[in-house]
């Protein structure tokens, strides 16, 4: 009676990340009431540097249409649906992606198309480019999400593109002359590359010669290159941040082949406002983009606080010098940390985690080893985080770790239990013993179907319910 | 050269419609009372202005609401970070308590079955996308909000197969008529998963009678089929009593196999008037629709942002019913203010219960009976009478001669000038003895040209 979509499994929601969801939700970490909860550490929000902007808040009641400095506004803000968007929310915005580019390249406001955040905007990009059937390279390990985004209602396939710590995961011409001929063994027309720079889940940025390397390849084969550069500004440390916007400055390319994808989620911490961004180059597919951007606009209550908000070049610069400073020093804490216990992660200098290498605590180099060891650190360990393998990470062993989601004094309870968990050597062998109950209890399950942070258990609630003590939820 | 997706290339997006020239030239020449007062009058938007005092005054005495606080706390922290896609669990409780305070209480909704979209095209889209396979067809009545032809079919791939329905009762909805459009269907190889009513109806500005809605509910009964209810006018019916949702038609115990295949959708952007936050919601008892949908909302949920400030407004049940009385009240005005308005032109409408416009009867002051007549009418009416209305054809009404004409998205001195242009217009008519509309001006005969010209880039089609 319903949809093959509706009842499909294209939305990526069963899979045995589940169960990392499941032990969070029914036993939540909370520093007084429940210290022995399971700390969420499967979260890639940003949530360090809130006092900036509720200070900013507070200091300006007018960006709000419902303060009595803003209400004179509340009618033409409510009556705007102009899927252009608020100029100003526009200009505001574009100014920000200047300004986490260093000023090094400009972006034109006419070119900002609204979505619903960036999960809206990458299926729109992909409705926009590729039909049924047709194919993404997506260098890897990715975002689950992805195989949502990209896939779910627009009929695409992701074609991945393998990567290997043994040279950092470097995205490599051979890699992408791989993966584009397995596509066309299979008889699968590759219409475009996505990449995401900085990357999620590694933390790293690309450098000048790989992304010129990229930029290259998908010229040469006239396919398109869309970049997701949601964690632009979460970059902490050299080397900085080069956008595919600079690389193009700097050599002739056929600019309709490039566009951008974007979001406040991850710089600004403001998943819930959903602000998502599809930049093109191609003039063709703004207008497209644009029309179907109806289907996932920004509430005009947001834009307008948004553009308030970027529009104060002096707010934003503090900002991102703050964010950028505590999210080097969060890092700094953590890999320091678990680098005394013999832990080594990714060398990473952006995002909102760690790549965490714990292939010498697998039984065997294997997928099963992998979430036979999730399963530890899950219920014995009480941490949440997420498997590589949810990643298509080629090598098991290797896990994401959020580390901008909590404050210092939960981090500093994650860290003394993951020490213990550095200090378990025997482990790998009473993971083998116990698996069988977890079998039981915890549904272990091996399907290749992987889940994406932003994914949530039926009944029980996303991966973004609010914690159970905020008020939001109280409330009710 | 640069191949872009199939979808990006076709027109089911529907701007090609003639329906967005009269958007263009009205931004061309906008009429405002003191600096343009001889521009053109916007009556193609189906906006609703007439209650925004009251909710600035109760946005005055809410400052929580306003100021992302709950109960004097700061909640900025956890609204910013608050997207699960289940929605804020008060702002659902507040909203479904709103679709009953509306539907009289004779019905009630259950949050959990509730799911929050952006705006009622994305609710409508996801509803498609859940019900119907590529390729599959959805009958509407027409005529019908020419933007369903962008929300139903153009990224899901679904057909829309009219239910065609005329003047000579009203526009009802007739079992000959639904069984035509099924067998239209049928001819053209089109499986028929859903029909597609919109309850108050745009552009008719009427609501289903208890008969029609029984009469569809028979016809999905019998063919296995399932009912979308787009409710989204449902705050602007001018007496709550004469207003029958399908949901509270199917408590009737005998529509009990029914229950999960009728869904309802749901926004604040016309009741409210608030089409920017938008705010859409599809209210269904399959939860297996629920589910889904739930899933596919990521793809646009509502601004957590607003969802707070709803929240606060919508559970404020002593406001909101003061709301609703209100709201009723002017538009009824309001509506009355335009159909003896143009009577006094010996123009007639559609009688109508709801809605924010009026289904306008010009059929006299066609040339001949033909789309193209309508067409050179709506011209005059565009640039002699300077009024923006939107002509039936772009509503796919079957017979030439209708207008949808809004009225509350003005003031009354506005409203007042409309009609007097109406009038103006038609008497010098009448005075110079001629009954035939046709321009012989260039602009004319450039119109069937033009009508068929592409793409509208920069008009959207927010406006329903």
């Amino acid at each position: 009676m319903l949809s093959k979509m509706a009842t499909g499994n294209g939305h990526g929601e069963e899979s045995a990340y589940f169960d990392g969801w499941k032990a969070y939700a029914n036993n939540p970490f909370h520093p007084i009431n429940n210290p022995n909860g399971v700390i969420q550490m499967g979260l890639a929000e940003n949530q360090l540097c809130f006092d900036v902007v509720k200070d900013w808040i507070l200091k300006n009641p007018a960006a709000s249409i419902c303060t009595v400095e803003g209400v004179d506004s509340f009618q033409d803000i409510a009556l705007f649906q102009d899927y252009h968007g608020l100029a100003e929310f526009r200009k505001a915005v574009a100014r920000f992606m200047e300004k986490v580019r260093g000023d090094r390249v400009k972006f034109d406001p006419d070119r900002i198309v609204m979505s619903g955040g960036a999960t809206g905007a990458h299926e729109l990009v992909t409705f926009c480019l590729a039909d049924p059937g047709d194919a993404f390279l997506v260098p890897a390990p990715y975002y689950p999400g992805f195989d949502r985004d990209l896939r779910w209602r627009t009929g695409l396939q992701i074609v991945p593109v393998q990567c290997h710590s043994s040279n950092n995961y470097e995205v490599t011409r051979s890699a992408l002359e791989e993966a584009y001929e397995r596509a066309q063994e299979a008889n699968i027309r590759v219409k475009g590359v996505l990449i995401t720079n900085p990357s999620n889940p590694l933390g790293t940025v690309m450098d000048k010669d790989t992304l010129t390397s990229i930029l290259a390849f998908t010229q040469e084969k006239n396919i398109h290159l869309v970049c997701d550069e949601i964690y632009g500004a979460t970059v902490f440390k050299q080397p900085s941040f080069i956008s595919i916007s600079e690389i193009m400055t700097n050599q002739d390319c056929n600019p309709d082949l490039i566009h951008v994808v974007y979001s406040l989620s991850k710089d600004l911490g403001f998943p819930g406002f959903r602000v998502g961004i599809v930049y093109s180059y191609n003039d063709d597919v703004v207008h497209c983009a644009r029309k179907m951007s109806s289907f996932g606009l920004v509430s005009t209550q947001t834009q307008r606080l948004i553009a308030s908000m970027l529009s104060d070049e002096e707010f934003v610069d503090r900002f991102l010098a703050e964010s950028s400073q505590r999210l080097a020093a969060r890092h700094s804490v953590f890999t320091g940390r678990l680098k005394q216990v013999g832990i080594p992660c990714l060398a990473s200098n952006a995002g909102l985690f760690v790549w965490m290498d714990l292939r010498h605590l697998l039984k065997d180099p294997t997928v099963e080893a992998e979430l036979a060891l999730w399963h530890v650190i899950i219920s014995e360990v009480k941490i949440n985080v997420s498997a590589g393998s949810s990643f298509h990470c080629s090598e098991p062993g290797w896990f994401r770790v959020c580390i901008a989601n909590m404050d210092d004094e939960t981090m500093d309870v994650a860290l003394r239990r993951i020490r213990a968990l550095a200090a378990k050597k025997d482990m790998p062998n009473k993971a083998a013993g116990k698996r069988k109950c977890w079998q039981t209890n915890l549904q272990l399950r091996l399907s290749s179907r992987r889940l994406d942070d932003f994914m949530g258990i039926p009944q029980i609630g996303s991966p973004h319910s609010p914690m159970p003590q905020s008020p939001l939820v109280r409330a009710t | 050269m640069t191949v872009l997706s199939r979808l990006a290339g076709s027109n089911t997006h529907g701007q090609d419609s003639s329906y967005f020239l009269g958007w263009e030239e009205y931004e061309k020449n906008p009429f405002d009372e003191s600096r343009n007062p001889n521009g053109m009058i916007q009556m193609g938007l189906a906006e609703n202005q007439l209650c925004f005092d009251l909710l600035e005054s109760w946005i005055a005495k809410n400052p929580d609401s306003a100021n992302f606080k709950c109960n004097g706390q700061s909640v900025f922290r956890d609204l910013a970070l608050f997207q699960d896609y289940h929605g804020l669990p008060q702002f659902k409780k507040a909203f479904v308590s709103y679709m009953s305070l509306l539907r009289g209480n004779k019905v009630t909704f259950d949050p959990s079955k509730l799911v929050l979209t952006a705006g009622a095209t994305s609710a409508n889209e996801t509803l498609i996308f859940c019900l119907a396979n590529p390729g599959e067809a959805v009958l509407i009545p027409t005529p019908y909000y020419p933007g369903f032809d962008r929300d139903l079919k153009w990224r899901t791939g679904a057909e829309i197969v009219p239910i065609k329905c005329s003047s000579y009762n009203n526009f009802k909805i007739t079992k000959t008529a639904l069984e035509e459009a099924y067998n239209s269907a049928k001819n053209q190889g089109l499986v028929v998963k859903a029909v597609l009513v919109t309850n108050p109806s745009n552009p008719l500005g009427t609501t289903l009678s208890k008969d029609e809605i029984t009469l569809v509910l028979n016809f999905v009964s019998s063919k296995n089929m399932h009912l979308i209810s787009d409710e989204i006018y449902a705050g602007t019916v001018f007496n709550s009593s004469s207003f029958t949702s399908v949901m509270e038609a199917i408590t009737d115990k005998k529509w009990a196999h029914l229950l999960d295949r009728v869904h309802v959708v749901s926004s604040l952007s016309k009741d409210l008037g608030l089409p920017g936050f938008r705010v859409g919601a599809i209210y269904s008892n399959d939860p297996k629709v629920v589910s889904a949908a739930t899933k596919m909302s990521s793809f646009g949920l509502v601004s957590a942002q607003t969802q707070h400030l709803l929240a606060g407004l919508l559970s404020d049940h002593k406001f909101m019913e003061k709301y609703i009385t209100h709201n009723q009240a002017r538009l009824k005005a309001r509506q009355a203010m335009l159909v003896s308005g143009l009577k006094r032109a010996e123009i007639n409408c559609l009688e109508s219960n709801s809605g924010l416009f009026a289904w306008v009867d010009m059929r006299h002051l066609l040339k001949s009976r033909t789309f193209e007549a309508e067409m050179e009418l709506w011209k005059d009416v565009l640039y002699e009478m300077k009024l923006n209305i939107s002509p039936g054809s772009s509503c796919h009404c079957s017979e030439p001669g209708w207008f949808r004409v809004c009225f509350a998205n003005m003031s009354d001195h506005t409203l007042d000038l409309a009609m007097q242009r109406v009038k103006s217009f038609l008497d010098s008519k009448i005075n110079k003895n001629s009954h035939s509309y046709l321009k012989n001006s260039r602009r004319a005969r450039s119109l069937s040209s033009w009508v068929f010209r592409l793409s509208f880039d920069d008009k959207e089609p927010e406006e329903r």
